[in-house]
């Protein structure tokens, strides 16, 4: 499997915050990159509020959309606690980015369920490489609340071997004209978080 | 040209390369999308019907017209679809009709994981199934050459996984459109009295035996012999999952899943020693093999539930029980979808629950609501059940159920199959109590068009049906129009209506909170006045996603535990907590 390791990253966080649009980018880039790449997600449901996963997954030639638990390199997690949800597919060197915005779940809000504490110091406790900072700050920064899940493209970038170049045209053909400059400046200090 | 695609926008695609132009459907996850990406391509007819019913038969009535046409929807649509697809079996189609099916393994966004490849055999139809986006496009484009080739409809099964996972996919130039329309006349092929069905039920079975030896050389039944030791026979998306973690193994890959080569099947297992059949949900292909006196192992060791993924396969094959574990030990808070802020629902639900009535609920957005603390529904079948099973309720518990059975149903899933349980209603006279929760969309499926809406698919302005004119019309006398967020007329009306003998239409009115089209402006956010909150919790019962509630907020002379707060980038501003709180605390 050496001529053709798959790589695969994991979207994680919750509906609303533009999960699948951030890995829409991420295989435009891989795309034009030249690499074989396939992602998955599921609609419907998750729209109302509910968590919201997409497999990201790269190489020579890919089979699957979806990563064996256990083997994924790498977690983008958009809010604090989801990045909690989905370790049992990660490996154990795997690298993390976490956006430590905090949306609080029903039981949370109402007072029934505790938020989960220490998150990113049990993070660091278990894996190899842990980079967390609170995207929505950056994104307001930029321009844009919006534009958190580009700030977390940016992190993410830097972990991946695609040209500067490639990430910059494809986002700008992700967006309407008056939105790149925002986003551009949003996935810049994504690379400099 | 290559692209990132969707299997749905695939689908579209394919479809549009094969020189389609005609398509119906009813929207449905997971398959909505593929009209909706059809629609825009230049010179395409494509509509939302009222029902998969009626996306049948109209694309039936296209391609006896001689047109290519496709028909859409979700793995239960085939279900309501299924009396008009038993029989165009046996008619033929004249021009071409490829039927998709989109199931859902998983139940991702369905209430049942039906294995539409049963509808296959059992209505004598071939079924095609893609592993991928790049398949799917070239799957349809096969379905509609063997439609037309063999004079019959054709199933293309996607599921989940296909349908909404993006692969890259290289375009082809599309085939140029050819108008074939016109009349064919041939009564004893399409007048399905008995005398013509039995002679076109023979025919059925010539057509099987041809497709039978069509898909021994069907060129997407693919062998792929290294490993001789094992030999893996698949089809779909586990022939990813499984390549993904045996890739040295020997393959036979179904690109037709009915009817099976059984020539193919018997080389293939000839040149392996062991064989695993890997399919999802029912063990469809396995009991066909094995019928064939072929020995495979299959759902010993895989799961009949549930989709797979490459871990499963590896570790039913390695019999390895353990698999990958969290470090987190602790349990994680569940995030389930909630209703939306602002949604009008909400408010129905909270004032029909302080009545402590029975409601059957129906499939939609509003289908959420069951859930605590709203606890809105008591029962959910499938689209325009809660009329009727309202009504054999209420019949059922004649006295006791009196005023105190309602059925709920959602503007477009009335419009879908609610119409003729109404007028059951009003024929049988029923004192259930129906609620048609109208929010001028089909909301659930991403705000799809409907009969209700004024709109159609491709965005012209229809006739909208007027929905107290056509309950009217039912015979049904009582009807009362509302606006669920107002509480008190709310609250008074279903109250009324319950008290009333004989059948009642409440029709709860007012937009979907996220329906552009309905160009609502979201009012300000609302506050909690920290002095005047109690902390009583009530504003949590509507279990909006902006009210929080913090303990330890204290207050001199009160014997509050902790208070609400509203967050102000969530809140629409609809004004329902400020009616629920007794304290005047919310504005």
């Amino acid at each position: 499997m050496v001529d053709n390791e798959v790589k695969s990253i994991l979207l994680a966080g919750v509906g609303g915050q533009g999960i699948l649009r951030a890995s829409d980018i991420i295989c435009e880039a891989i795309m034009e990159a030249g690499l074989d790449v396939k992602k998955s997600e599921v609609h419907g449901m998750a729209q109302r509020g509910g968590c919201v996963t997409s497999h990201v997954r790269y190489g020579r030639k890919v089979y699957s959309p979806l990563a064996e638990p256990g083997s994924i390199q790498t977690l983008i997690s958009f809010e604090k606690m989801e990045a909690l949800r989905y370790l049992k597919f990660l490996r154990k060197d795997a690298a993390i980015i976490v956006n430590t915005e905090e949306i609080y779940p029903p039981a949370v809000n109402m007072g029934d369920a505790p938020y989960p504490e220490d998150t990113i110091s049990f993070l660091k406790k278990h894996y190899g490489k842990v980079i967390s900072f609170n995207a929505a700050e950056f994104a307001q920064k930029a321009g844009n609340i919006k534009t958190a899940n580009v700030v977390l493209l940016g992190a993410a970038s830097n972990l991946m071997d695609i040209d500067q170049s490639i990430w910059q045209n494809v986002i700008k053909n992700s967006f309407p004209e008056k939105l790149v400059k925002i986003n551009l400046d949003a996935f810049q200090m994504g690379i400099d978080a | 040209m290559k692209v990132l695609m969707s299997g749905n926008e695939a689908i579209a695609r394919g479809a549009y390369e094969a020189g389609v132009r005609f398509a119906a459907a009813y929207p449905g996850t997971p398959s909505t999308e593929i009209l909706e990406e059809f629609s825009k391509y230049d010179g395409v007819y494509a509509e939302w019907s009222p029902n998969e019913k009626v996306a049948v038969e109209v694309t039936i009535g296209a391609a006896l017209a001689g047109e290519k046409a496709l028909a859409v929807m979700k793995h239960v649509g085939v279900n309501v679809a299924a009396d008009p697809i038993f029989t165009v079996s046996y008619t033929g189609i004249n021009g071409a009709l490829v039927i998709v099916s989109a199931d859902d393994p998983s139940l991702h966004s369905s209430q049942n994981e039906q294995d539409n490849r049963n509808y296959a055999r059992f209505a004598k139809i071939p079924m095609l199934e893609p592993a991928d986006a790049q398949e799917a496009k070239e799957y349809i484009k096969l379905a509609f050459a063997i439609s037309e080739k063999f004079d019959t409809p054709v199933f293309l099964r996607s599921t989940t996984r296909v349908a909404h996972s993006k692969a890259v996919v290289t375009l082809t130039e599309p085939e140029k459109y050819k108008d074939k329309t016109g009349f064919t006349y041939n009564a004893e092929k399409y007048v399905m009295v008995p005398v013509n069905a039995r002679t076109q039920r023979v025919e059925v079975e010539k057509r099987q035996q041809a497709l039978k030896e069509f898909v021994e050389i069907f060129p997407e039944n693919k062998m792929e012999i290294s490993n001789p030791d094992v030999g893996i026979i698949t089809a779909g998306m586990p022939y990813n999952y499984a390549k993904e973690v045996f890739p040295n193994y020997s393959y036979l890959k179904l690109g037709m899943v009915y009817p099976l080569p059984e020539k193919l099947i018997r080389n293939f297992a000839s040149k392996v020693k062991k064989i695993y059949v890997i399919e999802e949900l029912d063990p469809f292909l396995e009991e066909q093999i094995k019928a064939m006196g072929i020995k495979v192992i299959g759902k010993e060791i895989f799961p009949y539930t549930l989709e797979f993924d490459p871990g499963i396969i590896k570790n039913a094959i390695e019999r390895n029980t353990e698999g990958a574990v969290s470090p987190y030990k602790k349990s994680l808070s569940p995030r389930p979808p909630n209703l939306c802020p602002g949604c009008p629902h909400r408010g129905l639900f909270y004032a029909l629950r302080k009545q402590k009535v029975y409601v059957h609920g129906d499939i939609g957005c509003y289908t959420l609501s069951y859930m605590k603390p709203l606890e809105g529904l008591h029962s959910c079948i499938c689209m325009g059940a809660s009329i009727g099973m309202a009504h054999g309720m209420s019949k059922a518990m004649k006295e006791k159920g009196k005023g105190k059975v309602v059925g709920v149903i959602g503007d477009s899933t009335f419009l879908h199959s609610g119409i003729t349980s109404l007028l059951n209603v009003a024929y049988n006279n029923s004192d259930a109590l129906i609620i048609i929760l109208d929010n001028s969309t089909t909301a659930m499926t991403g705000m799809q068009e409907h009969p209700g809406t004024g709109y159609t698919l491709m965005g012209k302005e229809a006739k909208k049906v007027n929905l107290k004119v056509l309950i009217s019309a039912l015979g049904i006398e009582n009807i009362k129009v509302i606006d669920p967020l107002d509480q008190k007329a709310t609250r008074s009306a279903i109250k009324e209506e319950l008290a009333k003998d004989g059948p009642s239409v409440i029709i709860a009115q007012r937009p979907c909170a996220l329906f552009k089209r309905a160009n609502i402006k979201p009012k300000p956010a609302l506050k909690v006045d920290p002095d005047k909150c109690e902390g009583c919790k009530a504003c949590l019962g509507l279990n909006c996603p902006p009210i929080s509630w913090k303990k330890g907020v204290t207050k001199e002379g009160s014997k509050r535990k902790g208070i609400s707060f509203i967050d102000e980038t969530l809140c629409n501003g609809c004004g329902l907590c400020e009616q629920v709180c007794k304290f005047g605390a919310i504005s």
